[in-house]
């Protein structure tokens, strides 16, 4: 009864939080993958940063380079990639600024893969595109003003 | 049951370049249907890829990410023959894993 009352109880979970941090506990458990709602639910540029870990903003770098059209015809499909030359890249992501959510893609770059990447998006108007690049616990960003003739959000 | 992804590995020296094309609606949850109601969001949230048993690529997806999405990277090591094996797991529990042989 005293060992169930424990586990239920806070305590139970912050005695799993210590046998966690102790090594007791696998420290990526083989679980549900983890989705950052708060990166995914930021509004700005500036606040995805900060969501992924950013403590300034982000520095602008000719080393990452944006691929992404001009002109988007059709804003529910617009190629957009994503190429760090820069040395140490951890993570690429993938913002629209004009979003409802302004982080659409987040790319986790594990040692001997490289940091390029490239996907579809959906853009619901002409809109700055980022892309950001954590280096370290540095932040890097390029932009590319894209403009779209028919919106992809919400038609 | 969703269709499966159609993914090309291509080795070349040592790297092997990865495309996948998956099969989802990838609802944003913008979207209102003919009736006025908001269709709500479906989408794919992890994506991630394996070669050999290790991660080669992982990503988070948002709602943002077009209808059928479309990946591509490359990674170092791979040779033809090998394979490579994507998974993802969208916001409502469904998963899906494929697998493709290196060319």
């Amino acid at each position: 009864m005293e060992r169930r009352h424990f586990l239920a109880t806070s305590s139970g979970a912050t005695a799993l939080a210590l046998a966690a941090s102790a090594g007791l506990a696998p420290a990526h458990a083989q679980t549900a993958p983890v989705w950052s709602k708060a990166a995914f639910d930021s509004k700005t540029l500036a606040e995805a940063a900060k969501a992924l870990g950013a403590t300034g903003a982000p520095v602008e770098s000719k080393d990452l380079i944006l691929q992404a059209p001009e002109i988007a015809e059709n804003g529910s499909v617009v190629r957009v990639g994503a190429q760090s030359k820069i040395a140490g890249t951890t993570q690429l992501a993938l913002v629209v600024e004009k979003n409802p959510n302004a982080l659409a893609a987040l790319f986790d770059i594990p040692e001997g893969t490289d940091p390029n990447v490239s996907t579809n998006l959906k853009m619901g108007q002409s809109s700055n595109v980022y892309a950001l690049a954590k280096v370290g616990d540095k932040f890097f960003y390029a932009v590319k003003e894209v403009k779209v003739t028919l919106g992809g959000c919400g038609g | 049951m969703t269709e499966p992804m159609r993914i090309r590995a291509q080795a070349q020296g040592d790297k092997t370049t990865v495309r996948v094309l998956v099969s989802h609606e990838m609802e944003s949850g913008q979207r209102k249907d003919a009736a006025g109601k908001t269709v709500p969001a479906w989408f794919i949230q992890n994506i991630s890829a394996t070669h050999n048993g290790k991660t080669v690529m992982s990503a988070q997806w948002g709602p943002a990410v077009s209808k059928n999405p479309f990946m591509q990277f490359s990674f170092k090591g791979g040779k033809a023959g090998d394979k490579v094996a994507v998974s993802w797991a969208d916001n409502k529990g469904d998963k899906r894993t494929d697998e493709a042989v290196i060319s």
